[in-house]
């Protein structure tokens, strides 16, 4: 599998770059997800974030999910960019780009891809919210800021 | 040698991106108890752990010249 398809970057992500990696002549579909920094999460207004990697597992994670979505979905093309360094509100974190003949599977794997990373990709947030700083981990986003709160 | 590679919060609580021990021969749970006792870290517990870049077991023995890296549950995306 290509190299180039699976990256992180520390300059700001462009969506048509992503979708110009899995572009064909036999796809017929192109999903993209674009996951970008959210000012207010329960209440709690962002300033800024911050992501860090380890970056040599983490494009190697990348690639085996890439290798995953095109088991599941052998016809399917994916690149997948992260962003590292200090993000402010609106910045694109996350680009997917998922390419397939036909849009069902573009959509399934694209959505399975994020999940993925989610679950696995040594990526780490940090939060610089107004009132202070807090790592944020804990892999599904429906219960890290709330654990870590407690904590 | 062993180099222990860390981040986030563990980053921060430690105070510097990675240590060296001498673990070679030693399990990846005794290495996880040493870095507990010697500095102001929280449980490493459910830190998973990874050795030249793959996903490895608390039990798992260490030897000369790996690379381990402790992961804190990720929050990429």
């Amino acid at each position: 599998m290509n190299s180039n398809l699976f990256k992180l970057s520390r300059e700001p992500l462009h969506v048509q770059e992503v979708i110009d990696k899995v572009v064909h002549r036999n796809c017929g579909a192109i999903t993209t997800f674009v996951g970008t920094v959210r000012e207010m999460t329960a209440g709690k207004k962002t300033l800024q974030l911050e992501y860090q990697a380890y970056e040599p597992m983490a494009v190697k994670t990348l690639a085996k999910i890439g290798e995953e979505v095109q088991t599941k979905w052998p016809d399917t093309t994916i690149a997948i960019t992260h962003r590292l360094g200090t993000l402010g509100i609106s910045d694109i974190a996350v680009i997917i780009a998922v390419s397939s003949p036909h849009r069902k599977a573009a959509y399934e794997a694209n959505e399975y891809t994020m999940e993925r990373i989610k679950e696995m990709v040594p990526i780490w947030k940090k939060e610089f919210w107004e009132d202070g700083t807090q790592w944020i981990g804990d892999q599904l986003e429906e219960t890290s800021y709330e654990e870590e709160e407690r904590s | 040698m062993i180099q222990v590679l860390l981040f986030a919060r563990i980053q921060d609580e430690v105070g510097q991106e990675r240590l060296e021990a001498d673990f070679a021969g030693k399990s990846i749970k005794e290495l996880k108890r040493w870095v507990e006792d010697n500095y102001a870290v929280s449980s490493l517990t459910r830190t998973m752990t990874a050795v030249n870049e793959e996903f490895a077991a608390d039990e798992d023995q260490l030897k000369e010249g790996d690379t381990v890296a402790f992961i804190p549950p990720v929050s990429g995306g």
